[in-house]
């Protein structure tokens, strides 16, 4: 296996020191390091002298190490699917954003229903008088006298974001689950690119001009990331910011970077403790539901300690964060930090101890360690697989360095092991604020970051709540932002929520979904 | 079952007493927004040009801000430099009407209750259907959240239902991507008359951050008519409990 280029989570470097490979070369290179168990943390096109760029970013967890590799395609390439699974979504991607066909892809359909980037070209051949409808497309069918079809959505029963969900059923058994998205998309990685508008742009746009771009980033671009899923605010606003400051060869102080970490962790808190409430509610069992309910909003509240919002927003901007820490709120959000985590403790022992909530847990919706591996599952969802990946220990930065976070994994990949993970997550996130907030560094919490390097591609992992948040930007000759990329860990994990509900009974569906709890908006971007 | 009591026993009583008892906001909140005309500096327009969402604009000697399009992030005050602009920790938002979203240096009128039959049909019972289209996931937890046992939403009679069919009226949240529109069009057009509309933060209302994004509407304004508008990113609990309430009649 030659050597490709590497560099760190949250470092940057130059885009010519990335060689770009022929096609053939690149294709081997991933398949065969994937094999061998590294992880397709991105894979993208960008516009290049009227060809498209293809960019990999493979994680080499044991190593810590982020391996790029790039080619130019112009309008098919051989797809990478058949020999490495996980780059299924990723060039269904591809092919609808740039119209490029991945040839040999086993099910390419669009992923969010919208016009390709670069008008007048279309993987699927239509025209621009062809109308582009959410979620109309090919489903797959099981064919049979008692096979019927279930439809969900977009709009579901709960106070929920919309998506479609078509189940082949025998009876109450779901044969097959396909999920459609697309309902969320408001265009906000076009926005970043300044790509005007996809269906009116004159033919220029694979050399926007400079003029419509929104980049060095307008002030809207730090909105984005803190709404691009506004559960996941903190963790995508880290990601971008440790970008610009790659970029603008910046380190933020250590006083922010303990800051931003423990606004990361109390994200996690408040959303495990949340799903732990739902999986509760989703089989009846209302105490740890109407518990958790109330102790997520508690966890959210400690967020809006540190910066006034509930979701962290206006938190966290490159070059540091926008609100210090004084010595009346460290201990404030101590005590409140400490009750709080009692109330879960005792919410979430009664799940353990109650039998009728374990036999519904247990052996539900299970996800096998060899097909978490081959869909590349990020987060809770793969831990509970047995897939051991956490960007805390395997691609730590910032406070992550100097604190290690334990992570957990078990074997059966059930609802029960995802709720256990979740559980076994927020006690350790608790003892980790602990040990940050009674060490804070002093220092100042924010400095100047300088401008993007011209011409680099710089690569930023957030361990999110949901899993890896990855974020890859890649600047011009003037260092303004040329492309933008944001991976959420939804986008790897969609699929493997349709595995885990193969042979299971279709009322089972929310305990499921329940138990990924994935992003709907974070995915259609 | 004894666990389960006792568990029941610890938790306590946790329910807030809002609206008799003002909530309590954090130190740090950003509410309602106000200039102070006599810092501002005529000719300088620093904040309009730091807000992300066109929000600012200026007629004569002060700042008029649009809380439809607000983000509430702030990035006005940073740029003032003569910090005349500053948020204050007043929670209470909500409008009947998107002009009376425009805060300058009259009072702010916020909602008035319902009237008449409406108010006869829907002041003691709503059923809502929760619409999100294009949202964050933000406005909808901020939302779920008061049916947590904290705010109790059921106390008021308000219930968030599974059927625009049995339902009163819609709470939309986002932009209305092009992708949502129709299914928002047939979620309100399933939803029996008399029917209210209520649209919780700035894209609901403006598009928010994605205004004038090709990929969306601008808001449900643009697709159905709005009775309530609750502006913020996201609008605290406080603020879209209060803003629900005094439609109702129940906060005057």
């Amino acid at each position: 296996m030659t050597t490709l280029p590497q560099l760190h989570n949250g470092q940057a470097l130059p885009l010519r020191d990335i060689p770009e490979l022929p096609l053939p070369e690149f294709r081997s290179q991933i398949v065969t390091r994937v094999r061998r168990g590294r992880r397709i943390s991105s894979l993208f096109g960008l516009p290049d002298g009227g060809q498209i760029m293809l960019l990999a970013v493979l994680a080499n967890d044991d190593q810590g190490m982020l391996e790029l590799c790039r080619t130019r395609a112009q309008d098919r390439y051989p797809a990478l699917t058949p020999d490495a699974p996980q780059a299924h979504w990723f060039e269904r991607e591809i092919a609808e954003q740039w119209g490029i066909v991945p040839q040999g892809h086993p099910w390419l359909k669009p992923i969010r229903f919208h016009r390709c980037y670069d008008p007048g070209r279309d993987a699927w051949g239509r025209g621009p008088a062809t109308p582009i409808e959410p979620c109309v497309t090919d489903y797959f069918r099981v064919e049979g006298e008692e096979i019927h079809d279930v439809a969900v959505g977009p709009v579901h029963a709960g106070i929920i974001e919309p998506g479609h969900f078509r189940f082949q059923c025998h009876g109450e058994n779901v044969l097959h689950l396909e999920i459609e998205l697309g309902y969320q998309h408001r265009g906000i990685e076009r926005a970043l690119m300044g790509i005007a508008d996809s269906q009116c742009a004159p033919s220029s746009i694979r050399h926007p001009p400079s003029a419509i771009r929104n980049s060095p980033p307008g002030p809207r671009a730090v909105h984005y990331m803190e709404t691009l899923a506004g559960d996941t605010t903190i963790g995508h606003a880290t990601s971008y910011a440790s970008i610009l400051e790659a970029l603008g060869n910046v380190t933020p102080a250590p006083r922010a970077q303990a800051i931003r970490a423990v606004a990361l962790e109390l994200e996690r808190l408040a959303n495990h403790t949340g799903d732990l409430g739902a999986l509760a509610g989703d089989i009846g069992f209302l105490p740890t539901l109407s518990y958790c309910g109330r102790l997520r909003g508690d966890f959210l509240n400690l967020t809006a300690l540190l910066c006034g919002n509930r979701f962290g927003r206006n938190l966290v901007r490159p070059g540091g964060v926008r609100f210090d820490l004084t010595g009346p709120v460290v201990t404030d959000l101590l005590t409140r930090l400490h009750a709080t985590f009692e109330g879960v403790q005792n919410a979430v022992d009664l799940l353990w101890e109650t039998p009728s909530v374990m036999s519904r847990f247990d052996g539900t919706g299970a996800v096998s360690q060899q097909d978490a591996t081959q869909l590349g599952l990020v987060g809770p969802a793969a831990r509970a697989s047995g897939v051991n990946c956490d960007v805390r220990s395997d691609h730590p930065s910032g406070m992550y360095l100097s604190h290690d976070v334990p992570s957990v994994t078990l074997r059966t990949g059930d609802v029960a092991a995802r709720a256990y993970v979740r559980w076994f997550e927020i006690q350790k996130s608790v003892e980790f604020i602990n040990g940050v907030l009674r060490a804070l560094p002093a220092g100042s919490v924010r400095q100047e970051v300088r401008p993007p390097a011209p011409e680099h591609v710089a690569v930023a992992l957030t361990e999110g709540w949901r899993g890896e948040i990855c974020h890859v930007a890649v600047t011009d000759d003037q260092g303004r932002l040329r492309h933008y990329k944001i991976v959420d860990p939804s986008f790897h994990n969609w699929f493997g929520l349709a595995m885990a509900l193969r042979r299971q009974q279709i009322s089972d569906f929310p305990l499921c979904n329940k138990s990924f709890n994935l992003s709907y908006c974070g995915h259609d971007l | 079952m004894l666990r389960v009591l006792r568990a029941r026993l610890k938790q306590g009583y946790r329910t807030m007493r809002f609206p008799d008892q003002p909530p309590v906001m954090p130190e740090k909140y950003a509410g309602r927004p106000r200039c102070n005309a006599a810092h501002c500096v005529r000719e300088c327009t620093a904040c309009i040009q730091a807000c992300p969402t066109g929000a600012l604009s200026k007629s004569g000697g002060a700042v008029t801000f649009d809380l439809g399009r607000c983000l509430f992030c702030t990035d006005c005050t940073d740029a003032c430099p003569t910090k005349a602009i500053q948020f204050t920790n007043e929670y209470r938002l909500a409008t009947r009407t998107r002009e009376a979203l425009m805060v300058d240096h009259r009072p702010f009128a916020l909602a008035q209750a319902l009237e008449g039959e409406a108010r006869r049909l829907f002041g003691r019972s709503l059923k809502l259907r929760q619409v999100s289209a294009g949202g964050c996931n933000a406005c909808e937890a901020d939302t779920n959240v008061l049916n947590t046992v904290g705010w109790d939403l059921g106390r008021f009679g308000i219930q968030f239902v599974a059927s625009p069919r049995h339902a009163d009226g819609l709470l939309v949240t986002g932009p209305v991507p092009k992708n949502m529109e129709l299914a928002l069009k047939k979620t309100y057009a399933a939803t029996p008359s008399p029917r209210l509309v209520i649209v919780v933060g700035a894209c609901a209302i403006s598009g928010g951050v994605f205004a004038d994004h090709p990929e969306v509407n601008n808001g449900a304004t643009s697709t159905v008519p709005v009775d309530l508008f609750i502006p913020g990113c996201p609008p605290h609990p406080a603020t879209i409990l209060d803003g629900l309430l005094r439609l109702l009649g129940r906060i005057k």
